[in-house]
């Protein structure tokens, strides 16, 4: 039997509600706490090398959580995230190489090998997205697809075999430091503001979060559902394309094994962190990009204080908990 | 037959959230009767089944079952001690063969394994008592739904069930499964099992049922013998309409059109679908309220679905403005000028975490974007009319929908369609679950709405709301459309008698 009733209006008059402002704002003071923490207790905090060190190796999983938002929004998962960045990473360096096809020019060859791996990349999403929203196969099944395949595609496609390369041309969008800012956290910045300003200022953005907020009344608004699915899980994957040519291009080689190998938790962790509702209908980049910080800053502070990768592996396992807590209680009231 | 009751529900309380559900409610089931319950959407039908089957727990009251005191605190409690309940949605295992379904939870064992041959032999001689002879090893997901529900009515007798609760059992059944559903009613019967038999199809509870028990707001209204309670006199005390009475003004909408009544823009001929509609024809016309009555399950809300393009006739033919319109999506029904508020605002309507301002230019986006980036001058601009115009009551454009008032909501969900500048709107239960005070500004703005040239098809479930507010009522009544009321033949009689008998002696019927 429906219970029809008015949803109480929110208590304005509370004096001070702190699961409500820590849900609001738990990341940017963990964020800002664990800054303080360092620069007192961590040696040579506060210099430009660490901070050089952090923001290169939280640039992939703030590229890929960016794409991830958009999915969550909708309310779906994307799973494949790390088997993409891995096809990605494997077919670029066949271009540039030249075992895929004979290549006269570098240039040409590098042009090729970023176009076509991230043309590929966003293909698989749209895959992902055809299939989710063409057949209503769960998004968490419909990306396990991919999820499995896509690294043994990765495999098949390079034999198995490692491939190194020395190629500065391309490696550029891993090491390049035009005016001694790392190009990838350039790269970085530059998808993050243009998420954040989608998702904010247009239709395709509102179209986003009323999929995922009520996907019902979004169709009955005449909204085009389907077709919002495809493009979130296509911008995901090129996303994902994207993170997989950085990743080799810092490494000089592409493993097929390891490129992007648990990429897709960290991403969902980042984004769950920054307070994106994993449920859909409410999602912030700046958050996703907090969420990434303040996860890699837990590991980086632990390790530079003696504690093993291992243990800051349950410290992560500990703040992502804390943080759908907070998430949850901030929703209740 | 023995005149001491199988069941007696008495002075039964409950309340949700401080909001009663139930109150004094009463229900007295004899031994092998037949017993129907009815009641309006929120009447307290499905509150009570729970209550007794143990879903919920009541706050006060008696229930005696077989003479005794009756507690259990799980459906499952209550199907061992002989209350057994079959759903809308049959809750057995698709996957399953027959036999397991049939045998779920009471397996026969040998030394501690399953005793197949024992299970089959008892699901065939449960089924065969309705003359079901299927191959009981096969998964039940291979059987059409009557089969499905035969085999969770045989799943409820071998429980050895004394009362069986039949919820809407025939409305996902054709005729001949019905008829079969029915022989089934009079076998238990015969054995002196008691049915309580929930439906809004009058005909068949006469068809089928000893007595009735009807319900309104939480309340036991009367119980008497089918063959005491005439049909008119049915809707009317399930409605709370007496009609008898003189008639007093109990909505905002006071007085007929100001406007001019026009063109006709929208018309439907014989609209069918896969399920609830079976023949609708109506039309409506500039500056026009038209009303759809009709009991639950009559195929309103059904009817404007189709006609909205969200879900897809299967036979039939709409125009607009004479030419052919067949919408195969809501964008299409968009385009073409219709808007629809739907009746459940929580599922349908709102998307709760977005803003007010957003909510409300939902469907409008395309024409406020330039290059798909949002005009938030233009935006800003509707928005703040609209909260002023219809009086919204929020903290600002930019608070979340789901902090709003019912009627609030219900007002920003107007506004999304009204952005649009429509030629016909169509409002269903537009005043559901909000309160008074807002539920006469609804009201009124209808009325000005449609004064203004706007079309309005007004589905409601209150008789009073669609006899004073509608300018031209179409009677809805399993599926069709039995007449259509204009002028002075809207009353609320002749409405309750149309949807009684499917004619009244003061209406046109509606024709081919």
């Amino acid at each position: 039997m429906s219970q029809v009733l008015p949803s109480p209006a929110r208590p304005t008059s509370r004096a001070f509600d702190v699961l409500e402002f820590l849900s609001r704002y738990g990341t940017l003071i963990a964020l800002v706490l664990l800054i303080v923490f360092n620069l007192i207790f961590t040696r040579n905090f506060a210099t430009w090398q660490t901070l050089n060190v952090n923001l290169t190796q939280v640039c992939t999983i703030v590229i890929v959580a960016v794409g991830m938002t958009m999915v969550i929004a909708t309310g779906g998962i994307d799973l494949s995230v790390g088997s993409i960045m891995a096809i990605a990473g494997a077919l670029a360096p066949m271009i540039f190489l030249g075992t895929l096809f004979p290549v006269g020019n570098i240039y040409l060859g590098v042009t090729l090998a970023i176009g076509i791996a991230v043309l590929v990349a966003t293909l698989l999403g749209l895959f992902n997205g055809w299939l989710i929203a063409q057949f209503r196969i769960q998004p968490i099944v419909a990306t396990l697809v991919l999820f499995i395949a896509g690294r043994g595609i990765a495999q098949v496609l390079t034999n198995g075999n490692l491939q190194v390369f020395k190629v500065p041309e391309f490696q550029w969008i891993g090491l390049g430091r035009p005016l001694g800012i790392p190009v990838q956290v350039i790269m970085m910045v530059i998808i993050v503001i243009a998420a954040a300003w989608m998702l904010r200022r247009t239709g395709f953005g509102r179209r986003i979060l009323a999929t995922g907020g009520n996907e019902k009344a979004a169709e009955l608004s005449g909204i085009a559902v389907k077709r919002v699915k495809l493009a979130v899980y296509a911008i995901s994957g090129f996303c994902a394309g994207l993170a997989g040519l950085v990743v080799i291009a810092i490494n000089s080689a592409s493993d097929a094994n390891l490129v992007g190998l648990g990429m897709e938790l960290d991403a969902i962790a980042a984004v769950a962190v920054g307070g994106t509702l994993l449920t859909g209908g409410k999602a912030t980049i700046i958050g996703t990009l907090l969420g990434a910080l303040t996860i890699q800053l837990v590991r980086y502070t632990l390790l530079a204080n003696g504690v093993p990768d291992a243990a800051a592996l349950v410290v992560k396992a500990a703040i992502i908990i804390l943080a759908v807590w907070l998430q949850q209680q901030g929703r209740v009231r | 037959m023995d005149d001491a009751p199988l069941l007696a529900m008495s002075g039964i309380e409950k309340r949700f959230a401080g909001i009663p559900a139930l109150s004094q409610a009463s229900l007295l089931v004899r031994q092998g009767e037949v017993h129907a319950l009815i009641g309006q959407n929120g009447a307290g039908k499905s509150t009570m089944i729970k209550v007794l089957t143990g879903y919920h727990r009541k706050d006060a009251g008696e229930i005696l079952f077989e003479g005794k005191p009756f507690e259990v605190s799980s459906p499952q409690q209550a199907q061992a001690r002989g209350i057994s309940t079959i759903y809308q949605e049959i809750n057995l295992v698709p996957l399953r063969s027959v036999a397991e379904n049939i045998c779920l939870g009471r397996e026969a064992r040998r030394f501690g394994l399953l005793d197949w041959g024992a299970m089959h032999a008892e699901a065939e001689r449960l089924l065969a008592r309705f003359k079901v002879r299927i191959d009981v090893r096969r998964p039940l997901m291979d059987f059409n739904t009557a089969t499905q529900q035969m085999v969770a009515i045989a799943r409820a007798i071998g429980f050895s069930a004394r009362l069986v609760i039949m919820d809407e059992p025939t409305s996902s059944l054709d005729d001949q499964e019905v008829r079969v559903l029915f022989d089934v009613i009079g076998q238990l019967k015969a054995d002196g099992v008691s049915v309580i038999f929930v439906s809004h199809k009058l005909d068949e509870l006469y068809q089928v049922c000893d007595r009735v028990t009807i319900m309104r707001d939480g309340r036991t209204v009367r119980t008497a013998a089918m063959a005491e309670i005439d049909k008119l006199t049915l809707v009317s005390q399930m409605l709370g309409r007496d009609v008898s009475k003189a008639e007093g003004h109990a909505t905002a909408f006071t007085d007929r059109p100001a406007g001019k009544i026009g063109d006709t823009v929208f018309s439907a001929r014989h609209l069918a679908a896969r399920q609830g509609v079976a023949d609708v024809t109506f039309d409506l016309r500039t500056g026009e309220i038209v009303g759809f009555a009709g009991l639950l399950g009559a195929g309103r809300t059904e009817t404007a679905r189709l006609v909205f393009g969200v879900d897809q006739p299967r036979g039939g033919t709409m125009q607009i403005v004479g030419t052919p319109y067949a919408p195969a999506a809501p964008s299409a029904a968009i385009a073409a000028g219709l808007g629809f508020v739907t009746e459940d605002r929580k599922t349908e309507g709102i998307v709760p975490e977005l803003s007010v301002a957003e909510n409300m230019t939902l469907a409008l986006l395309p024409r406020i974007s330039r290059n798909g980036v949002v005009d938030e001058k233009q935006q800003r601009d509707i928005v703040a009319r609209f909260i002023k115009d219809l009086g919204i009551k929020c903290s600002g454009p930019n608070q979340k929908i789901r902090e709003l008032s019912g009627g609030n909501q219900q007002k920003v969900l107007l506004a999304r369609w009204l952005a649009m500048q429509p030629r016909l709107l169509i409002l269903d239960e537009p005043t559901r679950g909000i309160d008074v005070g807002a539920k006469g500004e609804i009201q009124r703005l209808i009325r000005r709405l449609a004064d203004q040239g706007l079309a309005v098809l007004m589905i409601s479930s209150e008789i009073e709301e669609v006899a004073e507010g509608a300018d031209r009522v179409f009677v809805l009544r399993e599926g069709r459309s039995v007449a259509e009321l204009s002028g002075e033949a809207i009353t609320e009689t002749n409405i309750l008698a149309a949807m009684a008998h499917g004619h009244s002696s003061q209406t046109q019927e509606v024709h081919a």
